[in-house]
């Protein structure tokens, strides 16, 4: 074992770059995927015949996506879509396919889409799952369909959803290693894996990344054991 | 460069490509199957160790199941893909073996899939094995059975049930994730496909191909498994709420 090579200052460095690019992508994949989950969730548990075509196209997507590998999706996107001659012509001046240049916004893009059918199936589980009573308690108060949604039923909803989410939440910080199957962006698996390519220390360098992985992983658990207990404090059981 | 050699292929031949990634469908089902068997025999240990009242092994199944849900699982695959190999070789050289040995892209796959997803089963059986009432394993040893006649005919056709979840669950999570072996190599459906749009210039059909594979096995294996668990549940009581 040659640690030293890791802890060589151009090495850190390397593992740096890494972990702000995956915290980034995790981050903002997470918050996009957040609002778009959120709108998908609520065509998915609407039940005007108005939205009939629509919930049935977000159902077909959130399907798709759960069904078939993140890596395909990453490559859908960046050797796929970033590669037709439509949206080539256009990278250069046209928004939105500006966008499309950057490899990092290609692996966001897929991350987001992705965590948001998972967390959108998830949301609308434990929205349907709302007890009668509250609903009815909302409506027998005069509150439009809009108010029951947005002051009973979401509120609980998204409590509930925590620890499903928790588990999302940590799958999509170990999805975000994908981003290293894409040429041209160093998260914590590439730097890892640069590393590996020119010291020929696989132990060492990927050792190092899987520490890093396993504390960002700690800190979000613990993260998340707090919220649970500040926010679904009230479904836990009663101590004597 | 021989006379009628051609660097890309014409036109006609793309069905090729399509039937090559069908092959590679069957080394996708492959390295699943396999790495399924690794999970559940590694889970069945897990659980055991997690359950029995030695300290130590209870310690060690922890740290299994902690690392292995907390780092990634191309990390781990890249480690021990890379890793291995050294590591087997520095072994063999000090045992005194003078040639060189590769570890096969399967093998990796397999073994780092099938340890990975073992660490997720650990807990789904442990919780199976839980919900089961003691009285039942105790009634079987105090009929004179050992302790693996009692998991095998008492706890293990009850643990099915409680199981199947979180084992439907783990098992559509380890199909999506055999697409990762492509990254060390191995010839699977993703890899075919990534190399067939590379080469015929295609961005988008290959891909979706095995996209709609995987969606076919995805759905095949819900659809099953639901049967499965119809026939598990059989004369348990439905409450309507």
């Amino acid at each position: 074992m040659r640690w030293e090579v890791v802890f060589q200052p151009q090495n850190l460095a390397l593992y740096a770059e890494g972990l702000t690019t995956t915290l980034w992508l995790l981050g903002t994949s997470l918050l996009a995927g957040g609002v778009l989950a959120l709108l998908c969730a609520l065509v998915l548990t609407s039940s005007s015949r108005a939205l009939m075509p629509l919930r049935w196209l977000t159902s077909a997507y959130t399907y798709c996506l759960r069904g078939t590998p993140l890596l395909i999706q990453v490559y859908l996107i960046y050797y796929g879509l970033a590669q037709l001659e439509f949206v080539q012509s256009r990278w250069d001046a046209v928004w939105p396919w500006t966008y499309f240049k950057e490899a990092l916004f290609c692996a966001w893009l897929a991350f987001t889409l992705n965590t948001a059918a998972y967390t959108a199936e998830m949301l609308a589980g434990a929205m349907r799952e709302t007890s009668a009573g509250e609903i009815e308690a909302a409506q027998a108060m005069g509150m439009s369909h809009a108010k029951v949604l947005a002051r009973v039923v979401l509120p609980s909803a998204m409590r509930r959803t925590l620890p499903a989410y928790s588990n999302e939440v940590v799958m999509m910080l170990h999805s975000t290693s994908l981003a290293s199957a894409v040429p041209a962006i160093t998260d914590i698996t590439s730097a890892a894996s640069r590393i590996y390519a020119r010291f020929f220390l696989p132990f060492e360098a990927y050792l190092f990344a899987a520490a890093i992985y396993l504390s960002i992983t700690f800190v979000l658990v613990m993260g998340f054991r707090w919220a649970e207990k500040h926010f679904l404090g009230y479904l836990a059981p009663q101590r004597a | 460069m021989r006379p009628g050699y051609q660097l890309l292929p014409s036109a006609p031949s793309l069905s090729g490509y399509y039937l090559s990634i069908l092959q590679g469908a069957q080394l996708t089902v492959g390295v699943s199957l396999a790495s399924l068997a690794v999970a559940i025999v590694l889970g069945l240990l897990g659980a055991s160790a997690k359950l029995s009242g030695s300290a130590g092994l209870k310690g060690l199944a922890t740290v299994y199941t902690t690392v292995v849900r907390g780092v990634p699982e191309l990390v781990l695959m890249l480690l021990i893909f890379y890793g291995g190999t050294i590591g087997l070789n520095e072994a063999l050289r000090w045992l005194g073996w003078g040639s060189r040995v590769d570890i096969n892209p399967f093998v990796a796959g397999v073994v780092t899939i099938g340890f990975i997803y073992g660490g997720y089963m650990t807990e789904t059986f442990r919780g199976a094995i839980l919900a089961i009432p003691k009285g039942q394993n105790e009634a079987a040893r105090a009929f004179g059975m050992g302790a693996f006649t009692a998991f095998w005919r008492i706890t293990l056709p009850q643990m099915v049930r409680y199981a199947l979840p979180g084992f439907t669950n783990n098992w559509l999570v380890l199909i999506k994730t055999t697409a990762l072996v492509s990254l060390i190599g191995l010839h699977e459906m993703t890899y075919l496909a990534r190399q067939a749009s590379a080469a015929t210039r295609e961005p988008f059909v290959f891909l979706l191909f095995a996209a709609a594979l995987f969606l076919i096995y995805t759905s095949v294996s819900l659809w099953a498994l639901r049967w499965v668990n119809a026939r598990y549940s059989l004369g348990t009581k439905r409450v309507q709420l």
